[in-house]
């Protein structure tokens, strides 16, 4: 049996290898977000109130003024809606948390705190003094992050400049490469670039994210398809 | 410094719909059972998503930021994050000077 002291130092020493690798993504965001004209507070209501990393990327590569709300929600649920299935596979161990513990604690559940809690709830009770400990250092950064990157990046000027109008655009694709799973990805990144770049000449923004998404996803159902069978037919040929 | 009423209204709307998704797993525990193709087209949402935003600036701007995203993608396979974003960034300078 843990006690709460044990899940607050285990706690901030599982997270803080993550929150270090997060800070430089965090100033890099806010002086992209800096640049498409979002003063530091509103950097650091956005980062406070959505707290999602790839959502606010994309929301800012989207941004304009005024800002296209409808896209902005749209984009952010799409990219945001693994949370569901991370969330149901996390739910039945949250047992030790009271239930506003959980409707609190699940605001701030990001990919890395929560494959941390899912590593920690293989061998130990999942407490909320570990959750915690986790979320509140995590978040802190992202926020001051964040807001700093902001504020630098304000001072700093045309982003166009230093090539930082493109450093997201490599980020994503750095960002792809780490959700690679080898054949059905490659269709669903080929449909989605295709039909997005087509759709972005042809309709124009913001049209190209929606097209794009759900091409994408109808390539991977094609792509999962194709494979579940080829994969039948081979089982039924070995018996055979 | 200020904050615009529409942006506060964007920043509310992400924020109520990624708390949806944040909080539905409560409500769908045990009791969420895809098929394989399905669970496929939920996982491809990241990169699909991803993809969908970048392609304009990577495949609709300009013959360096086409280049400078082929570059990105050969370097995402062997560099982590932030050299990735590195290497971007300096071939989009370096295209964008002899293009």
């Amino acid at each position: 049996m843990s006690t709460m002291r044990d899940d607050i130092r285990r706690g901030l020493s599982d997270i803080w290898p993550a929150a270090v690798a997060a800070a430089p993504i965090g100033l890099l965001f806010g002086a992209v977000a800096a640049s498409k004209g979002l003063s530091p507070l509103e950097v650091f209501l956005m980062s406070a109130m959505v707290f999602a990393g790839g959502a606010q990327f994309a929301a800012v590569e989207l941004w304009a003024t005024p800002a296209p709300v409808a896209a902005l929600v749209f984009s952010t649920l799409l990219i945001n809606a693994r949370h569901i299935l991370m969330g149901a596979s996390l739910a039945p161990k949250l047992q030790g948390f009271s239930r506003w513990q959980k409707f609190l604690g699940l605001y701030y559940m990001a990919d890395e705190n929560w494959a941390l809690a899912e590593k920690r709830a293989r061998t130990h009770s999942l407490t909320p003094a570990y959750w915690f400990a986790m979320v509140v250092p995590f978040v802190a950064g992202w926020l001051v992050n964040s807001t700093l990157g902001a504020t630098i990046g304000a001072v700093l000027g045309d982003p166009k400049r230093l090539g930082a109008d493109f450093a997201f655009t490599a980020l994503f694709i750095a960002l792809v490469a780490a959700f690679w799973k080898g054949r059905v990805t490659f269709w669903t990144v080929a449909a989605a670039g295709i039909a997005s770049a087509v759709t972005y000449r042809l309709a124009g923004p913001p049209w190209h994210v929606a097209a794009g998404a759900l091409c994408g996803l109808l390539a991977a159902w094609l792509a999962a398809g194709s494979e579940a069978r080829a994969q039948a037919v081979a089982i039924e040929e070995a018996e055979a | 410094m200020s904050v615009d009423p529409v942006n506060f209204l964007a920043f509310l709307g992400m924020a109520i719909v990624t708390y949806v998704t944040r909080v539905a797993g409560l409500a769908l525990a045990g009791r969420l059972n895809l098929s394989p193709r399905a669970q496929a087209a939920f996982d491809a949402i990241p990169p699909a998503v991803l993809v969908a935003v970048i392609a304009p600036s990577a495949l609709a701007t300009g013959w360096a930021e086409t280049a400078a995203a082929a570059i990105a993608a050969l370097a995402a396979t062997r560099l982590p994050l932030l050299a990735v974003v590195a290497v971007g960034v300096v071939a989009v300078v370096a295209f964008r000077a002899v293009m």
